[in-house]
This record gives C-alpha cells, structure tokens and sequence, in this order.
C-alpha cells in the first residue's frame, strides 16, 4: 500500500527518525495556519508547499489549471495562500502519472530546510527494501541525492552502495559507519548520520514496509540528518497488525473500479485493450491476457476471481468487466482445481439472468473440477457463449470473434 | 522414484484440523497419499480424517517418523508453522498459505537456510509425484504418471500444463509449484536441478512470469549444465511495468524482469521457450518423439 509523504513522514517521526517539520493542509486558509505554527515550533519564516499525491517527479510537475510546480518555495507567510490556492484541487501531471495528472486534495507546508549556516547543505539518496535474490533486506543509497536514481545507476553506478541487513541481527553500528563514511560525512553530522540509518531501519521493520525511499536525506547547514521526502510503501500482508496505518489508504488515489473489485475479493487491473478476462490464478490470469494478444486482441484487464471463487463473486467480476465501454469481448477462462467450475458457471448464468442480454460475444473455457456439470448448466440456460474446450481453442474463437 | 515426494514420504499436516486443511488432506489421502497425521496445538490426542492429531510438530515427528509436512496454517501464523516443522527435522517443508507478511519470511528465510530441509513455497500449489504422492491442492485428476517434470510459479498455469501433458500422450513425474511470493524456499533454479538429476524425469517444462530472475538464474544453469528438453513459458507480455499482478512477487522493477527479456535469455540458453501458453503439450511432445 502507497501512503502519502506526510502520512510517512508521521510514521517515520514516530520512530525517531528526523524529518523536515511540516502539517497537511486541506484548504488554503489551513495552509496559512499551518506556516504559522510551523513558524512557531520551529523559527522558519520560508515554507515549501508540496502536493500529496501518490507519485513521484512532483517539483518538475505542472498543475494543468495553473501552470503552478507541485513543490513550491514560499518565501514569506503572505505568499503561502497563494502558492496553495494554485496547488490545491487542480490536477498535478508529473513524470510518473498519466496525462490528466492527479487531483490534488491536501498539501504538505513544511520548514524551509536549506537555511544558510556554517557549511553547505548536501543531499543524499537512501532506501530501504528488499533484495529478492539473496531474501535479505538492504539499505542502498549514494552521495548523488536528490537525482533520479535510475539515471544514477545509469551514469555513475560506483556512486551507488547497498548494505546488506543480516534478518537474525539486524543492522549493526559498523554498517551504519560504513554508510555515514561512504557519504564523506565527519564530526557532528557523521554522528547524526549514523543516528538517522538505526532509527531509519527501526522504522522500516517497526511498521512492516516494502520499501523505503528517502530522497533526499538532507545535511543541513548545521551538521543535522534530516528526511526531506519520503516515499513509504507499506506491506499488504502485514497491515493486520498496523490498524492505524491500514487506515491511512487513501482510495481516491486509486482507481474506483480497482477499489470495488477489491472490496468483493477480486484481484483486477484496469488496462486499455479491447477483450475483458476473467481467470482463476494470477499466472493463469497473464497468461490469459497474453493469448488475447497472440489472437490480434489486447486484454482490458487482468482478473483473478480467486480460489474460492462463488456465483456472487462471479457476477460482479461482469458487472466490472462490463463497466469498461472499450470490452469488445469477453473471456472466461477457469481451471478448476478448488473452484468448481459449475460454481463459475452458475455466476455466469446468474450475471445474465440478473444483467439481461451481454452486449458483447462471451467465450467460456471450464476446465477441470465438475468441468461437465458446469458446461451442462450453461447448455440449459439459454446463454449465448461460445463454449470452448481446450486454451487453443479459446485462442482461436477470440480471433474469430475479433474479425 | 521421482522428486522431492514418493509414495514412501511420512506425510503430516499442519493447520490439520481447520477447514482448508480438512478439505485438502482429505483430497490428499483420497489420491492415496500416505498421511500419517496431522498438527493443531490444542488438539492433540484427538483423530481426525481417520489419523492422529499431535500438538506439536515434534510430536508428529517422534511418534509417526513424518519427513514431510504440509503447512495450511494462516498467513499471521504460517511462519512460525514453517520455522517449527524445520526445527522438528521435517525434510520437506510445503507450504501453500498465501498472504505471509515479507518479514515474517526475512526471518524464516534466515532460520531454515541453517537447518536440513528444503521449503516449497510459500503461496504454492504443492508438489504432486503423479500416481504416488499429493503434497498440496493440485486437482489430482488431471494427472498420469509419466516422466515430465514440471517446475511453476503459479497453481492454475501448472494445472494447464499438466493438463496438456496428459492430452499429449505424455504423463507427469513430479510437479512443482514453488510459489509465487518475493521469498520463496525452493528456487525455479534449485527445482530445476531436481528434475534435471531425477532419472525418472526425461523433459522438464518450467513456467514462470514477469518479475525477479528466477528464470534467467535457471536458464543460464540450464545452458551449461542441461541434459534434457526443457519447454519454458513466461507469462505477462502484457502485464503493465510497476503493477503487482495478483501475486506479490509478480511485478516488473527492472529491464531483465519482463517477459520478454526474460524470454530472450531463455532462448539464447537452449531452452524451448513457447509464446503461446497452449502450446506448452506440443512442444514437449515434439522434442520427446524427436
């Protein structure tokens, strides 16, 4: 699950790790308060207003109402209303969004952290995740901060160095040096340096994330470690025992049609072709959506009804796939191992008592367990599908019904 | 004789008595399985399915000499259930619970590569020697013995296959299904070898899909070591970069993590890559009768 920087900066607070100070705001009057206070806990009298959005590239992004950056530096407490009304309500495109951008509904006011001081600020780069090949957690990070690290490793791969957390002792004090040195740090900002990574990796296993990407990790002018962004994804599977951060998901950052299908357990991913599927199994589901390809189609979804696939899940998994005006056909395709395919079959019986005539050609593949019983319940109802047997076979009647 | 399970395996079951492990060990016995019992903490001394109940893995272990376990245990408990079949000596550890939070299987991960087992799964259908042992929740219907290994991160596209190697004219002699979760025990690598040792076993067909190196860690082992057909398919050439496609582990972060790339370096270390999963029987059948 993907939260918002100020929502993972609230986590990564509570874990002792330092952050740039900033409060949400919902409106522009609220972002002024929000300077206010800020200005009364910590002295600053700059402020950055940042767009809440679940993407990133938000500082080189462009607020399509008002040509307005989605980070902006304000300097001076009459500017913030401003630079807020021209960020909040509008639609951020960035790099990482689609065309039409995202719909901003809050923005974070936060101190200014680039203050002048004895020595210059520097940005660095850190995350935290995990290395799927050795099964081990690590910290990877680079003095090139503040970058797109994908460009980083293109560019200047020796500039970037990775940790490895051994999961029985976890991180140890001469790792934490050995990234505080890499990162040519001294004194007291190698001291705060070393503070940062410990408390950092608390927070990443204390709430169970997938991945932590802090970029940057600013020195500041006064030898402090402190995260000026932070991008948190939070592990799905452990949310059971994080209630309050299950509850920090913002669904109107998703897509509603994704949302409704979660909330009646299935797993679907809108996509832009013209031939909707629904499949037990993910590999299954991909595999599915490859043929429709193979057979000079492009799959409109990804569909996984689940193992415990039922009549009622079924018919909604239609009712999904029948939202997306693009669907030309549609497929069905079930292996039954635990489901039972008559099970399937009669959610499809029952889609089409319930919807009334599909408007598109329906082409169903049951295979497996009650594989017969599910093809007979189908015969008997009147429906219109192209029954197919064998994965060839749906692959071809696709093509046919496509030309 | 096979891989990994055979007819002689000591078998339990760990989450016996709940409903998905009541279901599944009963299907598993059905085919002939040899289940010699199962576990539920609190529930020792009873019998259910016909077989001994223990409280403990340990238990099991002393009183039936079991060597393979079956984990149905829930996601918040199911790595424990793992850490504790591996401390009792279980040899083959399966585990088909889906949903494990990854830190959970950070730390089983770094408990059990210490300890004499090998772990299939998390989120995995099992492994199925055809005619002779069920250790999951593949339909055991669909299969035939025969000497075709098969090696899958994912349930139904094993079902597929196995599937199509029956109406091929060929048979299976044992399927894998290794998971497909960020951390798995058992490596597309590791079970490939298996299959490629096993002399039962003449071709072996390895599925996997976008995301990680499994696959390609494989191939490259494959082009330097292989002795047998090997038919491989990749699925998600049409999955979107940077969505999670239903399995936590099926996302695409990297260039080599596409099914493409994926199944370039297949084919450039020999290994029959098919574009169409339909097509995954005839291969085979084709290099075999070659």
């Amino acid at each position: 699950m993907n939260i918002h920087e100020y929502q993972g900066k609230s986590i990564l607070k509570s874990f002792g790790v330092a952050i740039q100070e900033g409060i949400v705001a919902d409106t522009p009057q609220e972002a002024v308060a929000a300077a206010k206070k800020l200005t009364e806990d910590t002295g600053t009298e700059w402020y950055v207003v940042k767009a809440q959005i679940h993407a990133g590239g938000r500082g080189k992004g462009t607020v399509t109402e008002t040509d307005s950056r989605g980070v902006v530096l304000a300097k001076g407490i009459d500017k913030v209303e401003g630079i807020a009304k021209a960020i909040l309500g509008g639609h951020l495109v960035t790099a990482q969004t689609s065309d039409t951008g995202k719909q901003v509904n809050k923005v974070l006011v936060a101190q200014d952290v680039y203050y002048p001081g004895a020595s210059e600020p520097e940005e660095y780069y850190m995350s935290v995740l995990l290395d799927r090949s050795s099964g081990k957690h690590i910290i990877m990070y680079s003095p090139e901060g503040g970058m797109n690290i994908e460009e980083v490793a293109e560019q200047t791969p020796h500039l970037i160095f990775k940790e490895e957390i051994d999961a029985m002792l976890g991180l140890q004090g001469f790792q934490t040096r050995r990234i505080a040195f890499n990162l040519g740090l001294s004194g007291q900002a190698f001291k705060q340096m070393n503070k940062f990574v410990h408390a950092l990796y608390a927070a990443f296993i204390g709430c169970d994330a997938s991945m932590f990407e802090i970029n940057p990790v600013l020195k500041t002018s006064d030898d402090n470690i402190i995260a000026v962004d932070a991008k948190v994804t939070l592990d799905d599977n452990a949310l059971y025992r994080h209630k309050a951060y299950a509850e920090m998901r913002d669904k109107t950052e998703e897509d509603q049609t994704e949302v409704e299908a979660d909330e009646a357990g299935l797993n679907y991913v809108k996509l832009d072709g013209n031939v909707g599927c629904m499949v037990n199994g993910a590999g299954l589901a991909m595999a599915t959506m490859d043929i429709i390809k193979l057979s000079g189609g492009e799959p409109a979804n990804f569909l996984d009804v689940g193992g415990t696939a039922d009549a009622a899940r079924v018919e909604k998994a239609f009712r999904i796939i029948l939202k997306d005006k693009a669907v030309k056909a549609i497929l069905v395709n079930i292996f039954g191992g635990i489901v039972r395919c008559d099970r399937v079959a009669q959610g499809i019986v029952d889609a089409y008592n319930n919807i009334g005539e599909l408007p598109v050609p329906l082409i169903v593949r049951l295979q497996g367990t009650n594989a017969e019983e599910a093809k007979q319940l189908i015969d008997d109802s009147g429906l219109k599908v192209h029954s197919v047997i064998l994965l060839q076979e749906a692959a071809d009647k696709v093509a046919e019904v496509l030309a | 004789m096979s891989v990994l399970v055979n007819k002689d395996s000591k078998i339990i079951v760990q989450g016996f008595t709940g409903s998905e492990g009541t279901f599944h060990a009963g299907q598993m016995i059905e085919y002939g399985t040899n289940v010699v019992g199962g576990v539920t903490p609190g529930k020792g001394g009873q019998e259910h399915l016909g077989k001994p109940v223990f409280n403990s893995v340990s238990d099991a272990v002393t009183k039936t000499g079991a060597d393979v376990s079956i984990i149905f245990v829930p996601p918040a408990f199911a790595g424990d259930a793992i850490m504790e079949a591996a401390e009792a000596g279980i040899k083959v550890i399966v585990c088909i619970t889906e949903g494990i939070p990854v830190n959970d299987m950070v730390k089983v991960k770094a408990y059990i590569d210490n300890k004499d087992c090998t772990l299939i799964g998390p989120n995995c259908p099992g492994v199925m020697t055809a005619g002779e042992a069920k250790v999951g929740i593949m339909p055991g219907f669909i299969f035939t013995p025969g000497r075709i290994g098969i090696v899958s991160k994912s349930g139904t596209l094993t079902y597929e296959a196995v599937d199509q190697i029956t109406k091929a004219g060929m048979g299976q002699s044992t399927a894998i299904g290794i998971g497909g979760d960020p951390i798995i025990g058992t490596t597309t690598l590791e079970a490939v070898k298996l299959l490629m040792n096993d002399k039962d076993t003449d071709g072996i067909i390895m599925i996997g899909e976008i995301g990680g190196d499994l696959e390609v860690k494989a191939a490259r082992w494959i082009k330097e070591n292989g002795t047998k057909p090997v038919v491989g398919f990749i699925a998600g050439v049409t999955a979107p970069k940077g969505r999670t496609m239903g399995h936590a582990g099926a996302i695409v972060s990297g260039e080599e993590e596409s099914a493409e790339a994926k199944k370039a370096i297949m084919r450039e270390c020999g290994i029959h890559v098919v574009d169409s999963p339909a097509q995954i029987g005839a291969k085979m059948a084709e290099l075999i009768k070659n």
